[in-house]
């Protein structure tokens, strides 16, 4: 370990002296996570709705109400002709249109079938889905209620409850755990710390060595006796200390500003969080070896960030990814650290909850530092 | 990584500094070095002298252990480069062509991170120190960025550094690339005070004017050494000036015109412009009065006086044979 602490200190010196680098480790993240965290947001609501009522019963004014009580639809327009709401969808004012025809309060009298037609604009998949969805489940739970009415004019029933009023047949009952306001930051928030978290380390460490190749000091270094190791750990440990503080302050953004509580034992996510970031200064010091400039070590770092954002489950599950995309997720570290983040943290997970998932992390980090180490020698070209 | 940080090696006083024998490095197919074969007594300066990319700085960097040879073998201070490459480094100092200290830190920052390398203690740091601030000066501008000094004082202080340690050999590339004048003197000064203190000192340059102030030169030039020795001594060289031949200045109105004409004369071997001056190497059967009359014909004002050749003369005459030789 000669000259560990010689490196150290002086990279303390850099560190103290270069305000970036302080900002980019401490408020750039939690500006990430408040920002993400607010804007990543998959529930779908309010969507534009434009309305085309051709009966104008009270019958068909309660079928839009119970469409805007459903949440998912706003009425963004009401029109009078079929070119209207077509002009309203195609303009993108609105989303969704519904049609209600001439005869429908009348239709429902006499106890035909009544259609209402929904006009819902795919482009949007994710909205289309949603309003596709309610749609379906409003007309479900609409009919049924006809029939329970029904059944109590008749007095036959499929089905009574306890009470002996009619009831459904069959009485799912779903009850949601861990998240049960489902509220997208829940999901969001703890896997962003582990992307955040990669970000700002894969970055500090490969630009503090690259730059030392740039400049030049990095070849004085090595003409001198400094050890392989204290200039490594000189170097690193600076860095790791840093990540942790900065994992703390966006650990207490998440309960303060997002409101999710960390469920499962802090003791266990500061150990794993520890085996992440060694992990994440490996791959920086990986890059370095790598990077002969500080802006080939910025592309390399996009190169591993876009698949860690995309294909790590932190945005979109990992199960429903064809196999070969799934397996380039299965070799980013990240992608256990964010399913370690989110059991620990939602789903109070203990140690053997995680074992496959510490197990992954465990083998990157085993690979990548031996790569790196491997790779890094106190040796020119 | 020696525990106890000291050489395993006889003490009994090592004449040759530093030794290279038949050093090799090629990058890819690329030859950088061929077979350098060189030896640096104690207190000397060796002056490296040669083009860019003939192989000055690789063949520096393997003498400092920081590139392995692909053939031949190298010692410093009696320590094999090849196989002790660490315990090299303790002993030397460094100091490359590029400003390579730390810009952001202060001048005592950068002397006390290389004390804490070279593993100082308090009151050793503390001597050295002020040895280094009293050879070169830099303690004027202690608490200063390093990136806020002038060329010349960078390199000041970049020799301070390379000096914390107190080596017994210094490695300097290329110390006063782009340095003023006036700087470039002082520096050199430092290294004869340095030499007379016993530091051995091996300069690359591309000046000839150092090239002549150091005790020993060599030439690199497409990789290979086709020159060493004494300065005086590879001026007196038979393959510099040929038996049956002498060297004249012919000084006159039309420099570039002679330079033509001497090339057209039989018996004039070599000619080259130097300033507004022309050399001349011819047979010693030529009288100088002749060879004036055929060389300005109708000046009266010109005139030609016997000299003997300049270092750079006899690099050119080197590199050119050298150049026949592997065309």
């Amino acid at each position: 370990m000669n000259g560990f602490l010689a490196i150290l200190l002086k990279e303390f010196a850099h560190i103290r002296r270069e305000r970036m680098t302080i900002f980019f480790t401490f408020v750039v993240p939690a500006l990430q996570l408040t920002i993400f965290g607010y804007a990543i947001d998959v529930t779908i609501d309010h969507i534009p709705l434009v309305v085309l009522d051709l009966d104008g019963s009270q019958q068909s004014r309660g079928l839009v109400e119970a469409m805007v009580n459903t949440r998912a639809f706003t009425v963004s327009q009401r029109v009078q002709d079929l070119d209207s709401l077509r002009r309203a969808l195609s303009s993108g004012r609105a989303k969704a249109g519904v049609v209600i025809p001439v005869e429908y309060s009348e239709r429902l009298l006499r106890g035909e079938q009544a259609q209402v037609q929904v006009l819902i604009d795919g482009s949007d998949s994710q909205v289309a889905t949603t309003a596709l969805n309610t749609v379906g489940l409003l007309a479900t739970q609409l009919s049924i209620r006809r029939g329970q009415a029904m059944a109590e004019v008749t007095q036959q029933a499929p089905a009574r409850d306890p009470e002996g009023r009619p009831a459904q047949p069959i009485d799912l009952r779903p009850r949601l755990l861990y998240n049960p306001d489902l509220e997208s930051s829940h999901f969001f928030v703890p896997g962003l710390i582990g992307i955040i978290l990669q970000l700002v380390l894969l970055f500090l460490t490969s630009f503090s060595i690259v730059r030392e190749r740039e400049l030049g000091t990095l070849e004085q270094l090595f003409v001198t006796p400094v050890s392989r190791a204290g200039l490594l750990f000189g170097k690193l440990l600076p860095y790791a200390i840093m990540a942790f503080g900065e994992m703390l302050i966006v650990l207490v953004l998440m309960v303060a500003v997002f409101g999710v509580r960390i469920q499962g034992s802090m003791l266990l996510l500061a150990a794993l969080s520890a085996l992440f970031i060694v992990t994440a200064l490996g791959l920086g010091l990986l890059i370095s070896t790598i990077a002969k400039t500080q802006l080939q070590a910025i592309q390399i770092a996009f190169l591993i960030m876009m698949p860690s954002v995309l294909l790590s489950g932190f945005m979109f599950p990992r199960a429903e990814m064809p196999t070969p995309i799934y397996w380039i997720g299965a070799v980013l570290p990240v992608t256990y650290f964010i399913e370690i983040l989110r059991g620990i943290i939602l789903r109070n997970a203990d140690a053997i909850d995680l074992v496959p998932h510490v197990a992954g992390l465990a083998a990157c980090c085993v690979v990548i530092l031996t790569l790196s180490l491997s790779r890094f020698r106190k040796q020119l070209a | 990584m020696n525990a106890n940080g000291r050489i395993t090696m006889s003490d009994a006083p090592v004449s040759r500094v530093i030794r290279a024998e038949g050093l090799t490095r090629r990058f890819g197919a690329v030859v950088a070095v061929q077979g350098v074969t060189f030896e640096v007594s104690r207190a000397a300066i060796f002056g490296l002298l040669g083009p860019n990319g003939s192989g000055k700085s690789t063949l520096i960097r393997m003498l400092c252990g920081v590139l392995r040879p692909s053939e031949g073998t190298g010692s410093v201070l009696g320590v094999d480069i090849r196989r002790d490459p660490e315990a090299v480094k303790r002993r030397i100092g460094y100091m490359s062509q590029k400003f390579s200290l730390y810009a952001d830190l202060s001048v005592i920052e950068n002397l006390r991170f290389y004390g804490r390398v070279y593993g100082l203690n308090a009151a050793r740091q503390r001597q050295r120190e002020e040895a280094v601030q009293a050879l070169t000066g830099v303690g004027e501008f202690i608490d200063r960025p390093a990136g806020a000094l002038s060329g010349g004082w960078k390199q000041r202080l970049a020799l301070a550094c390379a000096l914390i340690h107190e080596p017994e050999v210094l490695f300097l590339d290329e110390p006063t690339a782009g340095i003023d004048p006036v700087a470039r003197r002082d520096l050199w000064d430092l290294l004869f005070a340095l030499s007379h203190q016993g530091v051995t000192m091996f300069v690359t340059t591309h000046y000839m004017d150092e090239a002549e102030r150091c005790t020993d030169v060599g030439y690199i030039y497409l990789a290979r050494l086709i020159a060493l020795g004494r300065p005086d001594d590879l001026k007196a060289s038979r393959d510099v000036t040929p038996a049956g031949t002498r060297r004249f200045e012919i000084t006159c109105a039309h420099p570039t015109d002679a330079l033509a004409r001497a090339r057209a004369t039989p018996g004039v071997r070599d000619a080259t412009l130097f300033g507004n001056t022309v050399h001349v190497l011819a047979d010693a059967r030529i009288l100088p009065e002749a060879l004036l009359a055929d060389l300005a014909p109708g000046e009266v004002a010109a005139s030609i006086r016997p000299i003997a050749p300049t270092l750079e003369d006899v690099f050119v005459i080197l590199s050119r044979a050298q150049s026949l030789r592997t065309l």
